[in-house]
């Protein structure tokens, strides 16, 4: 079936611009008849943007549209909305589920295309007013589950379900759908445990042996290499490659899927070996919505710069929260070979770490409140600096304060009006600034970065990490620095850990090989 | 198993049950005679339901307790003026009253859907809010635009100044038990005959349509209805006080005709995807379902119920303080329905007539007992206050509580 059936799908040369940001340049995309096709990429590598354009949705068209053209069966068609995908016959499995806890399996089968019957009042009152046919329904959502082989009963309420059977209902709506000729499946089993995946893989061979052609999202390669016919690699907006299945390797594609060009900040390699561990965490385990940490060890040794990577939401974020004490930790981690209680975010920062946080503007910054209130505000708070004391009060030292701050403006290159200006003014590179001042008014033993660059332009990133870099080598001060950004962790770091399902896949030096870091983000480390 | 079980029934059922035992004690404590009380639940029960109902297809809905209800109630106090006005009695002129009220009541529903789908999240404290500021809106009309700028002649119903009505209106003679009078039944008798129907329906779905009721609950029913049957006949022979409660049935014919309706709505297409917006809004708008426009039918349909429980509500007391009868009609259905078990996020027909019975249980009780107790009958009605507000107050706390414990349940569990 290689590529010789009845083309379904044909996107030509599609490109697009988020103002005036580049995101997708020119991607051509054909799904044939039965064919799955895998789409691999990192996060931001416009794989969602590309989906987003074949569904027609708001935001593309709230954001100036598009530039190519979109074929389907053969004829150009244009898709202003979601339900314009539907009427053509494609589907989407969502990522995260599109179910109703609390209804029936049937009932989210049938969500809003409900089977009715006429009765007295409907006939008067409108069609809004029919009665649902229940039994009807209930036969419709048994056959569309038959289609994957599975059976589970069909009036079972979807909350106490196994979320492996949660998104076999999901697929069931889809196939539900009368005339469904591609579904695209989004990273659909990010979710499930292995026996399970391999339970969803059989299920989409099956569907591609009837005849539905299949988008498949993915950043777990083997299964890519499992089922895929076809695998197109996106990499920064940029359609890097397109080949069958049998012309790759499993390395071939990570290779492609990272495959940054990487300049190297000149950085002096450190004998890790000799210097003495200054944070360990051992079965740490945070709660963190979306970032939940499974299990992780870690030896952050004395002066170093530690990166962490990994995709989104495999827990790389949540370490440092978890750490800091934002969210709710088990395990242990001792901080100059004494133990701290990780739940109890006070006596960390007494201890002497500190965290510049991802969620600037939610977490790092106070935005209504001045420049200087905002560099001094935790020092205040946990050390008791800045303040004069006056029998049983302390009042702020406004003069220690303003000329600390006019200090860190000078040093770190704020640009503001004044100390006085509130945060929010500022632009994201500054507030960045704000917050590193912050976590040096507090002059920590070890800083965790996490993000530092998101959301910030080119200029003010090289400056962010020029300062980190800085304080590590004039300060002495230890740098956990968690980014999504393999190109800057590999910039400026002296080991980097990769982060996949909320376990470390594997430490890596910075000059390592493009495929090894792709390998072990696709969570590929059995195959090294 | 079976302990846990009894253990989780009392713990979701604090509330009522609490209301329960409050009600028994109080009875006790204020010495009311058994027919006496009777009379009185009786009058309250065809008086409220009607309004406690209208607040359930909100809930259904995901808007949480609709406090707008007391739009709806102005709607209905505002047509029963004026066919006060036309001096229209009876049936017809409350017939007349519903038809006046229903085109205000769509328009104020209408309305406030759409301030709704601009307050997401926020829709209780909105309909509160917005509920305060109907009441101005209704005072500028009725105090101060009635016989200035809208002509009316009346001196019954004007001040004296010739602007603006007065404070308290009488419908004696006019609107007072229009519908209650209709048919009126001898408590025992209506006795008999829900004994008789209890019985008959439960049969009835025990032997044609199988299944759907066990032989247990058929039994159970039945002695239930054969109790009430003999109950009944034995107070008609013995012509016992209980034969002076006289029961307004065509007002609880109407109640259970909004029953009826709402178990219908709830199994039509509209009801299912009004079901849909409720439980998630966000995979309700990627299924296709316009969830605005499912809100704010939901709003005008508790809208209208609302007024007409107005009508209701009022032609059942037979006077209202003009600027005062619509506050708290949606403070008090609230607490009702609250009262019977219901929550922001589920509420049903069942909670709705309890929480009405045991709330007025303790309206009727709680100044006699206080009077017994403290010497002070004032006391009693401080503490229906307390009750009223706190219940809503401690509910909304639970509530958001609850939301808060599953998250972390949630969050536990995902890892």
């Amino acid at each position: 079936m290689e590529g010789n059936g009845q083309i379904v799908l044909e996107m030509k040369n599609i490109s697009k611009e988020y103002y005036g940001n580049k995101v997708l340049k020119g991607i051509n995309l054909s799904v044939h008849k039965g064919e799955i096709h895998g789409i691999v990429g990192e996060n931001g590598a416009g794989k969602s943007t590309l989906m987003n354009i074949l569904f027609g949705m708001s935001v593309i068209h709230s954001t100036g549209g598009f530039e190519g053209s979109i074929e389907f069966l053969g004829k150009p068609v244009t898709i202003s909305s979601p339900f314009d995908a539907m009427a053509l016959g494609i589907g989407m499995v969502h990522q995260e589920f599109m179910l109703i806890p609390g209804y029936s399996v049937t009932e989210n089968i049938k969500l809003n295309r409900e089977t009715t019957k006429e009765n007295v009042i409907s006939r008067i009152l409108g069609p809004g007013l029919q009665t649902l046919d229940w039994k009807s329904m209930g036969q419709d959502a048994k056959k569309a589950l038959a289609r994957l082989e599975m059976h589970i009963d069909e009036w079972a309420k979807v909350a106490g379900l196994p979320v492996g059977h949660m998104q076999f209902v999901e697929i069931a709506r889809e196939l539900d759908k009368e005339h469904i000729k591609l579904l695209v499946f989004d990273e659909p089993t990010a979710v499930l445990t292995e026996t399970e995946a391999d339970t969803l893989l059989s299920a989409l061979r099956r569907l591609s042996e009837n005849g539905i052609s299949i988008l498949f999202i993915t950043h777990r390669l083997h299964e890519i290499m499992e089922v895929c016919q076809r695998i197109t690699v996106l990499r920064d907006g940029v359609q890097v490659a397109s080949k069958l299945k049998s012309e790759t390797t499993i390395e071939e594609l990570a290779q492609l899927m990272v495959g940054h060009s990487i300049e190297y900040m000149g950085k002096r390699k450190v004998n890790l070996t000799e210097r003495k561990t200054i944070l360990k965490i051992r079965d740490l385990k945070v709660l963190m919505p979306g970032e939940t940490v499974q299990k992780v060890d870690l030896d952050i040794k004395e002066g170093e710069i530690f990166g962490i990577g990994g995709l989104a939401g495999q827990g790389k974020i949540g370490i440092a929260n978890g750490v800091m004490g934002l969210y709710d930790s088990y395990g242990s981690v001792e901080f100059e070979g004494k133990e701290i209680s990780i739940n109890n975010p006070r006596e960390v920062l007494k201890r002497g770490l500190a965290l510049l946080s991802e969620d600037r503007r939610g977490v790092g910054l106070l935005l209504d409140m001045s420049v200087e209130m905002n560099i001094i505000a935790p020092a205040v708070e946990i050390q008791r600096k800045f303040l004069k004391k006056f029998g049983f009060f302390s009042l702020l030292d406004r003069s220690q304060i303003r000329s600390f701050a006019l200090d860190m403006i000078q040093k770190l290159d704020i640009r503001c009006l004044s100390p006085d200006q509130p945060v929010k003014r500022l632009s994201g590179g500054n507030q960045q600034k704000v917050c590193i001042a912050k976590a040096l008014a507090l002059e920590p033993k070890l800083l965790f970065v996490s993000e530092p660059t998101r959301g910030i332009d080119i200029g003010a990133k090289k400056r962010v990490l020029d300062t980190l870099v800085e304080l590590n080598q004039k300060n002495g001060m230890t740098i956990v620095l968690t980014s999504s950004e393999l190109a800057e962790l590999r910039s400026i770091c002296d080991r980097i850990a990769i982060i996949s399902e909320g376990r470390v896949m594997g430490i890596l030096d910075p000059d390592a090989e493009d495929a090894q870091f792709g390998l072990l983000m696709a969570g590929e480390y059995a195959v090294r | 198993m079976r302990k846990l079980e009894i253990k989780k029934f009392l713990a979701n059922n604090a509330v009522s049950i609490l209301f329960v035992v409050i009600g028994v004690l109080g009875l006790r404590v204020s010495g009311l005679s058994l027919p006496f009380f009777l009379e009185d639940i009786v009058n309250r029960l065809a008086r409220n339901s009607f309004m406690v109902l209208s607040l359930i297809i909100p809930v259904l809905a995901g808007l949480g307790l609709n406090f707008a209800i007391v739009l709806g109630a102005m709607a209905g106090q505002a047509a029963i003026i004026v066919v006060t006005h036309w001096k229209i009695p009876g049936i017809s002129g409350i017939l007349l009253s519903v038809l006046l009220a229903f085109p205000i009541a769509v328009l104020l529903g209408i309305l406030t859907g759409r301030l709704l789908n601009r307050a997401r999240g926020k829709e209780m404290i909105t309909t509160l809010i917005l509920g305060f500021f109907a009441n101005g809106i209704y005072q500028l009309v009725f105090l101060l635009l009635v016989g200035s700028v809208i002509p009316m002649k009346n001196d019954v119903l004007v001040l004296s100044s010739g602007v603006g009505l007065r404070t308290s209106i009488d419908l004696t003679g006019g609107l007072k038990n229009g519908m209650d009078d209709l048919i009126r039944i001898p408590f025992p008798i209506s006795a008999v005959i829900i004994g008789i129907l209890l019985s008959g329906v439960y049969l009835f779905k025990y032997f044609f349509q199988k299944g759907t009721v066990r032989i247990g609950k058929l039994l159970g029913m039945g002695i239930l209805g054969l109790f009430l049957v003999g109950w009944g006949a034995f107070h008609v022979y013995t012509h016992s006080m209980f034969n002076f409660v006289r029961v307004p049935v065509g007002t609880f014919l109407i109640v259970l005709g909004l029953c009826l309706f709402i178990t219908f709505f709830t199994r039509t297409k509209l009801g299912q995807d009004m079901r849909t917006v409720g439980q998630d809004r966000h995979i309700a708008e990627v299924a296709g379902i316009d969830s605005d426009r499912v809100r704010i039918i939901a709003m005008v349909m508790s809208t209208v119920l609302a007024s007409i429980g107005q009508i209701i509500f009022l032609q059942n007391l037979g006077t209202f303080s003009t600027y005062g009868s619509h506050e708290q009609a949606g403070m008090f259905a609230i607490a009702a329905l609250l009262i019977g078990g219901a929550s922001v996020a589920k509420a049903t027909i069942g909670q709705a007539l309890l929480g009405t019975l045991l709330f007025h249980t303790m309206f009727i009780v709680s100044p006699l007992a206080g009077r017994t107790l403290f010497g002070d009958a004032q006391l009693g009605e401080f503490f229906r206050a307390f009750v009223a507000y706190g219940i809503i107050g401690l509910s909304l706390a639970l509530h958001s509580w609850k939301k808060q414990m599953l998250a972390r349940e949630e969050a536990r569990r995902s890892v």
